[in-house]
């Protein structure tokens, strides 16, 4: 049995111009973000980081100050996470695209990518639990 | 026979037919998980592509026409992106306690991430843009192309290691973890969101709220932790 327990968070019923609002924050966070790093270039030509990132930590850094989130910002948020799985559905179709370096170098893409992926599963969560148990600081 | 046609030309001109295509494939994609009792194996982003793909083999479609659809879907990924400091928020109070043991975790799974991708692709003897191309794997798609680029890999190969990560990481982490018992949803999370970034993050998410804050969390931090490395590694070896 998988622990599947499906949260379900009540929401109370948001005007449509709340659900706007809720979405305006978030993009107008993504578009503080694409201006933070596009300016951080000018200095460092050489950085890469996602815009959609920074936005996020700017949100958070945000919220924690002010210290409270609006309604309408967690449901347009709560929404989108709910169906976080499509929207990456366009990225996955585009593997059609490559299928000669797939054919070329397939068995061991797909088998550094295998192992590598369950090796840092086990890494992470094995030094995060270990850590975790030598600080005494075991969470519940 | 020439009616259909017509309207076929007509629809694979406008994108509201692919942008429908998507959504409906993510829906059966759904349903069909549901079916299976929420099985890790049946992957809503794995189904729902492969049944695309399928669509676009079958009426001979090129991605940029499925794509000229599908762009408003995949646009919201930003956005979504965004909305993940929410939870982040709501979880701020058990996030304090543990920062120690997500800094260690986080290093160390990002070295790893990183380490042995290479190494194993390495040991095929493959050439330097291959290996530069899985070396940010465990990122996020626009990083690792970002990162791609610059250590002269192919940003596209770079895309597409990081969405088979990204499946890799969703369908193993549940059956992984219980195997080996572990219950601690804040490690379960943050280990999936270091290894599968965002579609590791949709499928905590899917299991458990406080695994999701976690994930959406590791995944921004290895985001930026990987572009730090590869950045080092880039100036001490180029």
């Amino acid at each position: 049995m998988s622990p599947q327990s499906e949260t379900e968070t009540a929401r109370p019923a948001l005007t449509p111009v709340a659900i706007l609002a809720g979405f305006a924050v978030l993009l107008g966070f993504q578009l503080a973000g694409e201006i933070f790093v596009v300016a951080t270039r000018l200095i460092l030509p050489s950085f890469a980081f996602p815009g959609p990132v920074a936005g996020m930590l700017l949100l958070l850094v945000f919220l924690t100050v002010r210290k409270s989130l609006d309604s309408s910002t967690n449901a347009v948020a709560s929404g989108l996470i709910g169906v976080l799985s499509l929207l990456f559905v366009p990225s996955a179709v585009g593997v059609i695209q490559y299928g000669g370096v797939l054919v070329d170098w397939g068995g061991p893409l797909l088998l550094a990518v295998v192992l590598s992926t369950l090796a840092t599963l086990l890494v992470t969560v094995g030094t995060f639990l270990w850590i975790a148990k030598l600080t005494g600081k075991q969470s519940p | 026979m020439s009616g259909i046609s017509t309207i076929w030309v007509y629809l694979n001109t406008s994108p509201l037919l692919w942008l429908a295509v998507t959504i409906a494939a993510f829906l059966a994609a759904h349903f069909v998980g549901r079916k299976l009792g929420g099985s890790p194996l049946a992957n809503s982003v794995l189904i729902a592509g492969a049944i695309i793909i399928a669509l676009l083999l079958v009426s001979g479609t090129p991605y940029a026409t499925y794509f000229e659809g599908a762009q408003f879907v995949h646009f919201l990924l930003g956005p979504a992106t965004v909305a993940l400091a929410v939870p982040l928020f709501k979880n701020l109070d058990k996030v304090r306690p543990v920062l120690l043991p997500m800094a260690g975790a986080l290093l160390a799974g990002s070295l790893t991430a990183i380490g042995s991708a290479v190494a194993i692709v390495a040991a095929f003897g493959a050439p330097a843009d291959i290996i530069a191309s899985i070396a940010p794997k465990s990122t996020s798609a626009p990083i690792a192309m970002e990162l791609a680029r610059s250590l002269g890999g192919v940003p596209s190969l770079a895309a597409v290691l990081v969405i088979l990560t990204g499946i890799t990481g969703a369908v193993i982490v549940t059956p992984l973890m219980n195997f080996l018992r572990i219950k601690d949803y804040a490690a379960r999370g943050f280990a999936v969101g270091v290894a599968s970034h965002g579609i590791g993050t949709a499928r905590a998410f899917q299991v458990n709220d406080v695994a999701g804050a976690f994930a959406g969390i590791a995944m921004a931090l290895n985001g930026a932790l990987t572009s730090f490395l590869i950045l080092i590694w880039s100036l001490v070896f180029a």
